[in-house]
């Protein structure tokens, strides 16, 4: 990049090592940000499972004076249901995005995504790399805390391990929901190519997120009328999905569909994206410098 | 405040400082109309979700905890004043807490030291965020249907007698006082930290535990946490106590009961002196940002 001379020429600078180079360049950069902070970090992970602690108490009292005989509520044990968010907090792991749509919007609106339009590297492609990085990054110190809070609560796990193939489900639906969760708010940020104050918006996303993603509660518990249409929105695999199939609550024979539905949508997911990006940057005019 | 009579001639009029930051809030607030709308919206959308919540879950049991007496409806007037209480701290100190840690971090608050006027006060009530107050309307709606399906209900009706319902106004406040002390506590530690961001999520997390009636936390492992809420950091209390009020006949109370609801008056009190000197404190340690 020292050189002045015009670079567009050289063969190697558009070739497949040289775009390996920048990736690399890219995800060790974000890594590197991402563990200075690494302290407050694990803390701060730590700190996010406090309320499952008032979660427990709270289900813990309804299991204790349940209405009907058994012992269990649409299919879960009081067991099931702790390890049940526990699970959930794996998959937000993966699936949520804290910053991207917002990010996204703040520089289509301040102008920095000029940059994106001038230098070879693709806006989408860059903001992967960089969630992907931060991902790493943050397993990397929060494995710690997520493995104390599991070893902590092993006896929640009533079945204990899960086997191989459920497990490779799991990992499955996890990975693609990461995915899922990084294209469709990214896709939400787009929004700001045509609405300036995207913040608003963005908080009835997440909210609506929350509960139907199955981070409040587990999906099945909803009323028989509205869980199918619940049970088609996306949004549930950001969080129920993996959780339900590592606790065996989603048949064995089920799990194959399910994946390839999720698939689905992960292709959806990248097409919206793609497509809204392309339209936004046509519509799209950078003022001032 | 006004303890000497020469001091109040020439010091600011408390109240109009008020109603001026709360008029100016408005206008601001006014001045994105759709976005304000929006915030109300989601706050409705959120207030709907936990109620829907609450609902399944009363699908399965009668009670949350069983002989606790918090059924259905009791149990929505415990969610109502959880939503009060959390409203009227949302609007009024939790924008000026962030605020007041920005300040901390970038020297805004110089400016804030230099006027004649109590700083905390200043700091305290600057900005109001009216949009959390749908909350509040949230909650009365909520109160005054789980009120009347109490006292229309056919079995176990009950209607709270006067005395409850000025006791619950009464302790409403003091919880409020109470999460205002500990919000300024919170807040106060910025001065020490250097920048506090995660302020709004330890709240979240502290704040989280008033949520629900304190019986279930009084077993087994949930002594421990039961004991410390209540008695050192008090959030128990803020809400138990006067959904309690308001929930349950006044008459036949425990001695037990009776020394929460007096250790909540107490709290109340220990916890503004504490936030004022943990305030006071936090400014003696402040060294300003810039230059």
């Amino acid at each position: 990049m020292s050189s002045t001379a015009l670079p567009s020429s050289e063969p190697h600078e558009s070739g497949f090592r040289w775009r390996m180079g920048v990736w690399w360049m890219i995800f060790r950069t974000a890594m590197e940000e991402r563990l200075v902070y690494r302290g407050d970090f694990a803390l701060g992970t730590l700190m996010r499972f406090l309320p499952i602690i008032t979660q427990i108490f709270l289900w813990s009292a309804v299991f204790g004076s349940l209405k009907a005989n058994g012992d269990e509520i649409a299919g879960y044990r009081f067991e099931d249901i702790v390890a049940y968010y526990l699970l959930t907090m794996i998959a937000r792991a993966f699936s949520s995005m804290p910053g991207l749509a917002s990010g996204i919007a703040t520089q289509i609106r301040d102008g920095e995504i000029k940059r994106y339009m001038i230098q070879p590297i693709d806006l989408i492609g860059f903001l992967l790399l960089n969630r992907i990085a931060h991902k790493i990054a943050y397993y990397t110190v929060a494995i710690a805390p997520f493995a104390l809070v599991f070893f902590l609560c092993r006896n929640y796990f009533v079945d204990g391990w899960p086997g191989f193939g459920v497990f490779a489900a799991f990992c499955a639906s996890c990975i693609m929901g990461f995915l899922i969760g990084f294209f469709l708010e990214a896709a939400i940020g787009m929004i700001g190519f045509w609405f300036l104050e995207v913040t608003s918006l963005l908080f009835i996303y997440m909210l609506f997120s929350f509960f139907l993603s199955g981070h409040m509660f587990p999906l099945t518990l909803l009323p028989d009328s509205i869980e199918p249409f619940v049970n088609f929105l996306p949004l549930k695999y950001l969080a129920y999905t993996p959780a339900a199939i590592y606790l065996g609550k989603i048949p064995p024979e089920d799990i194959p569909i399910e994946l390839a539905i999720e698939f689905a949508w992960l292709v959806f997911f990248i097409v919206v994206c793609r497509v809204a990006y392309r339209n936004g940057v046509k519509r799209y005019s950078g003022f001032g410098g | 405040m006004s303890n000497s009579a020469q001091k109040s001639k020439v010091g600011p009029n408390y109240w109009r400082v008020f109603l001026t930051f709360a008029r100016n809030s408005l206008v601001r607030d006014m001045t994105f109309r759709t976005n304000f709308l929006l915030q109300c919206i989601s706050s409705f959308g959120w207030t709907l979700m936990n109620v829907g919540f609450y609902l399944i879950l009363f699908q399965y049991t009668d009670t949350i905890g069983a002989d606790s007496g918090w059924d259905r409806d009791k149990f929505f007037i415990f969610i109502a004043t959880t939503w009060f209480i959390n409203s009227l701290v949302q609007a009024f100190f939790m924008p000026n807490a962030q605020e007041f840690s920005e300040l901390i971090r970038t020297g805004g608050l110089d400016f804030a030291l230099l006027k004649p006027i109590d700083t905390q006060f200043l700091i305290s009530f600057r900005r109001i965020d009216w949009s959390a107050l749908s909350n509040f309307f949230a909650g009365i709606i909520i109160i005054a249907v789980s009120l009347y399906n109490l006292a229309t209900r056919e079995v176990d009706a009950m209607i709270p007698s006067a005395m409850s319902i000025l006791l619950y106004f009464a302790f409403v406040i003091c919880g409020i006082a109470i999460m205002y002390s500990l919000m300024t506590c919170l807040s106060a530690t910025s001065v020490w930290l250097g920048r506090n961001q995660t302020l709004y999520n330890f709240w979240f997390y502290i704040t989280n535990f008033s949520r629900y009636p304190m019986e279930i936390y009084n077993t087994g492992w949930g002594k421990p946490l039961y004991g410390f809420f209540t008695f050192i950091v008090p959030v128990l209390v803020v809400v138990n106590v006067p959904a309690r009020l308001l929930a349950k006949p006044i008459s036949p109370r425990t001695d037990y009961e009776m020394l929460i609801i007096g250790w909540a008056v107490v709290a109340t009190v220990l916890s503004i002196v504490v936030s004022r000197w943990v305030f006071k404190k936090s400014l003696g340690a402040y060294r300003s940002a810039s230059s």
